[in-house]
Formats: structure tokens, C-alpha cells, sequence
């Protein structure tokens, strides 16, 4: 469905990705783990045309996604952002439906807050939250937001970058357990970014190993412990000692 | 390259690194008017930015205004004694007002509150990837931030400059009735006589131009806001600054084509 093929992308002398390749499937969950810096959320936004390779192609179901409509192909995606980027200028419940208020898929108001104030149920929150403004809330009940935003009009393929940054490890194994659910529920493809290895665990289908701008090791969830690529199992186990260097 | 050359090089790269700039703002500013006639439109967000782009700025153009006219009065009957033309005054401060002191200053009170407004909340916008998380959901930033606040602050500027008139010419009335012994009927009499419609429909046009270039300094600051705290700061200083300079200088470009052609 979502295939990388030899993307290269440099912000001036610095070379993030060089030469990555992916692919993942029609309603899998890919989770791409790798050091800070290695490009894990540069490849998210060449994919989603926030960031422009300088060489490569990206396709998604086939089609390049630099060409055709690209408001129609940013429709099939929903975000989970790091700091979850609500909005804070709108109440909550208008952020979770901001889609549906405006632009192809826009509904009437009170159906879009109907649907707002569901999909925050989805998530664990209650209707009282729905017009609280962003600043109001705890951070774990901002990512929460910030998931029902991201599944607010039931995209086919959710990114979500570090869902669990920042969080408890109580409310991450929260967050972990609502995205391994809403995307079976869904049936949707994602794609996550993260370097907490119990959302690997929690949310992976395949795993995709990043680093020095290529894909290291990919492979199944199941896989991760017995794999015998060094860098991963350095990563995996958070030892200081292995090829990949500390102090980068 | 010799180090003789050195200096000469530094000149060329600011010279470069400048056109770059005015080049880029071109674009962003052409991209921006394009956009205004195309849909999707945002009239929530256009009567939102009214509000707080052109009422909110009220009192402080106001004041401006105020003490300006006041002030302007009493330095032109000073200035005037000299030779023995106080009786000036209400034509004096009146054309002052309206061509000049009413639209430059209204721009800069508003440069100094809209633009640094605008960057930061646009800086902090982009520096949280809330800008990112508006493309994502099918909106284009450009579109959905910039349009409504350009818009917003064009079509206010000259309502404000029109109010900043109105209150400085009474600026200057007050401090001459109560102050300098000026008749009020006949003062009132002298300004409304000695103005020509002309006079007053150019400072609504500059007006309009110094809100064009106070809402596009603080949108093109906001959005290439570098990271961080201090990426903010310094996009909200560049947004004042060069609205600022902007201003002044689009006022005399305008005062040359409209007063010596």
C-alpha cells in the first residue's frame, strides 16, 4: 500500500535519509524504531508531502504522491503529532472535528460535534471535555485529543509520531492499547514512530529499524528478540555498548 | 580568494542574501492575493481576525491620535507665532492629520501590536507543528492563517485611519479652544472648509497598503519562525521592524505619487 522506494532527502549538509526503502501493507500496523535524529519523522512527512525527497519515489496504492489531487490524498491520512499540535485557538471538540467543519468533508455543526464528542468517548474522555480549550488539559489527555483528531474522519492510514513521549508509563500503555485497538477496529494501515519499545511491542505488526538514513532490519514483531542484526539487538536491549554510538 | 577582497565578498553576500529576501516576500505576498479570490473561504476566521485586528486596535490608535492632534496643535501655533501665522492652526493640523500623522501612525501602533501578534502566534503555530497538523487535515496554512489576517487587517487599516482622523483633528481642536483661545465654531468652520475629499480618501489608501504590509510582515515572520523560544522572538522583532520600515517607506512612495505627479 505505502512503498518507499530509495528516498534521499539532505537538509543542507546533513544527509537524513539515504537510499530508504520500505514497504508496508494494506492494514498493517509498521512500526519504524531508530535513534534519535535518523530521519523517523522526516520519512513520515515525505510521505505525507510535508517534507520533499530530493530523490526517490513514494507511492501510495501505486499512485506517486507528489502527483493528482493532493486534498484528496491528505484526506486518507489521519496524524497523531508528538506534542499533539492541537489547536489552540478552538475548544476541543472543535479541534477533533476540524476536518468535518470544513473544506470536502464538511458535515453540519452539531452532526461534526456529535461525531467529536463520540470519537472522544473512543478515546476515554468524557463529553465535559469537549469544550475545554488544548491549554486546559494534562498531556496524556492531549494525545488522547489529538488521537480522536487523528481518527476523527476514519482515514484509511494513521501516522503516529512518539504517541507515548512525554507520558507516564501507565498513560503510555493506555495510549499504546487504544491505538493497537482503534486500528484493528478500523482496519486502517499505520505507521508509527516511537522509540519505546513496550509500544513496539503493544502496537507492531512489523517492525522497521532505521538507521543512518536506511532501513537497518525489518521484520516481524515476534522477530525483534532473536534477530542477530547488532544494531537492533543494541537498540532492543538499550545498551550503551554496540555499533551504534552513543554520542551521535 | 585574496583577503583584499574579503570586504568586497561580505557586500556581495548581504546584497544577495537581501534580494533573496524581498524575492521571497514577493511570492509569498503574490501567493497570498492569489488566494483571496479562490476558494475555500474562511468567514468565521476573516470576522474573528476583524475583531481583533480592527476593533481591538481602536484604543490605541485612538489615543495616538489624540495626543498627536493635541500636540501638533500646539506646535504649529508656536512654530506659527514666529511669523505671525497662528491662525493656521485648524488647516495645519487638519492636513497633517489626515494626510500624514493619522495613516503613518495608526500603521506603525498597529505594526507595533498586530505584526508582533501575528508572528508569534503564527511562530508558535509553526514551531508546535500546529502549521504541519493544518496541511494534514486538508487545509492549507497560507489560505486558512494569512488570508483572513491580510484581509482583516487591509480592510480595517482605513477604518482605523478614518476614526485616528476624526479623533486627532478633535485632538487638536480641544488643545486649541481650551489652550490657545481659538474659537470653536470657527475653528471647526476653518478645518471642514480647508479640506478637500482628496485629502482624506489618500490616507484611507495608504491605510489600506500600511495594513496590506503590517499582516504579510507578521504572516511571512510567522511561518519561517526558526525553532524554539527564540526562533519566536526573533520572527516577532523581524515583523515589527520591517512592517515598521515598510510603512515609512511605502509613505513616501505614495505621498510622491500622489501629491507631486
Amino acid at each position: 500500500m505505502i512503498a518507499l522506494h530509495d528516498v534521499h532527502k539532505a537538509f543542507g549538509a546533513k544527509q537524513v535519509l539515504r537510499g530508504l526503502t520500505l514497504d508496508v501493507a494494506r492494514g498493517e500496523s509498521c512500526v519504524i524504531i531508530g535513534g534519535s535524529g535518523t530521519g523517523k519523522s522526516v520519512c513520515l512527512k515525505c510521505v505525507l508531502g510535508l517534507v520533499v525527497p530530493d530523490a526517490g519515489q513514494i507511492t501510495v496504492d501505486g499512485q506517486d504522491v507528489t502527483k493528482g489531487d493532493h486534498d484528496a490524498f491528505l484526506a486518507r491520512f489521519g496524524m497523531l503529532f508528538q506534542g499533539g499540535a492541537l489547536f489552540d485557538s478552538m475548544p476541543v471538540w472543535q479541534n477533533v472535528a476540524f476536518r468535518l467543519l470544513r473544506g470536502r468533508q464538511k458535515r453540519p455543526k452539531h452532526e461534526a460535534r456529535a461525531i467529536a464528542i463520540e470519537k472522544l468517548r473512543r478515546v476515554g474522555l468524557t463529553p465535559d471535555v469537549a469544550d475545554l480549550f488544548p491549554s486546559e488539559l494534562s498531556g496524556g489527555m492531549q494525545k488522547r485529543v489529538g488521537l480522536a483528531r487523528a481518527i476523527a474522519a476514519e482515514p484509511e492510514i494513521i501516522f503516529f509520531d512518539e504517541p507515548t513521549t512525554g507520558l507516564d508509563p501507565i498513560m503510555s500503555g493506555v495510549i499504546n492499547d487504544l491505538i493497537r485497538e482503534i486500528v484493528t477496529e478500523m482496519g486502517a494501515t499505520a505507521v508509527t514512530i516511537t522509540h519505546d519499545m513496550s509500544s513496539v511491542r503493544a502496537i507492531a505488526d512489523k517492525v522497521a529499524m532505521l538507521h543512518d538514513g536506511k532501513i537497518r532490519w525489518h521484520g516481524p514483531v515476534a522477530d525483534i528478540d532473536t534477530a542477530d542484526d547488532p544494531y537492533l539487538r543494541q537498540f532492543v536491549s538499550g545498551s550503551a555498548v554496540g555499533p551504534i554510538a552513543a554520542v551521535r | 580568494m585574496t583577503p583584499a577582497l574579503a570586504p568586497i565578498a561580505a557586500v556581495g553576500r548581504s546584497t544577495l542574501a537581501m534580494l533573496s529576501a524581498i524575492g521571497r516576500v514577493a511570492i509569498y505576498a503574490a501567493q497570498a492575493v492569489s488566494h483571496v479570490l479562490r476558494p475555500p473561504f474562511y468567514p468565521r476566521e476573516l470576522a474573528h481576525q476583524l475583531l481583533h485586528i480592527g476593533w481591538l486596535s481602536l484604543p490605541v490608535v485612538g489615543l495616538t491620535a489624540l495626543f498627536t492632534g493635541g500636540a501638533l496643535a500646539l506646535q504649529i501655533f508656536a512654530g506659527g507665532s514666529r511669523f505671525d501665522a497662528q491662525a493656521v492652526v485648524p488647516q495645519i493640523v487638519a492636513i497633517g492629520i489626515v494626510r500624514e500623522l493619522g495613516p503613518v501612525l495608526g500603521g506603525l501602533m498597529v505594526a507595533g501590536r498586530v505584526a508582533a501578534a501575528i508572528a508569534a502566534e503564527i511562530g508558535t503555530m509553526k514551531v508546535t507543528e500546529q502549521i504541519d497538523a493544518l496541511t494534514t487535515l486538508s487545509t492549507n496554512p497560507l489560505k486558512y492563517l494569512a488570508v483572513p489576517r491580510i484581509l482583516a487587517a487591509t480592510l480595517s487599516l482605513p477604518i482605523l485611519v478614518a476614526v485616528g482622523d476624526a479623533i486627532g483633528i478633535f485632538g487638536g481642536y480641544l488643545v486649541s479652544t481650551t489652550r490657545l483661545g481659538f474659537n470653536e465654531a470657527a475653528y471647526l468652520r476653518n478645518t471642514v472648509e480647508f479640506l478637500e475629499p482628496w485629502d482624506v480618501t489618500s490616507g484611507l489608501i495608504k491605510g489600506a497598503v500600511f495594513g496590506f504590509l503590517v499582516a504579510l510582515m507578521g504572516c511571512y515572520h510567522g511561518m519561517n519562525s526558526g525553532r524554539g523560544a527564540q526562533g519566536v522572538g526573533r520572527a516577532t522583532t523581524n515583523a515589527v521592524v520591517s512592517a515598521s520600515i515598510l510603512i515609512l517607506a511605502a509613505n513616501y512612495l505614495l505621498t510622491e505619487l500622489f501629491f507631486t505627479a
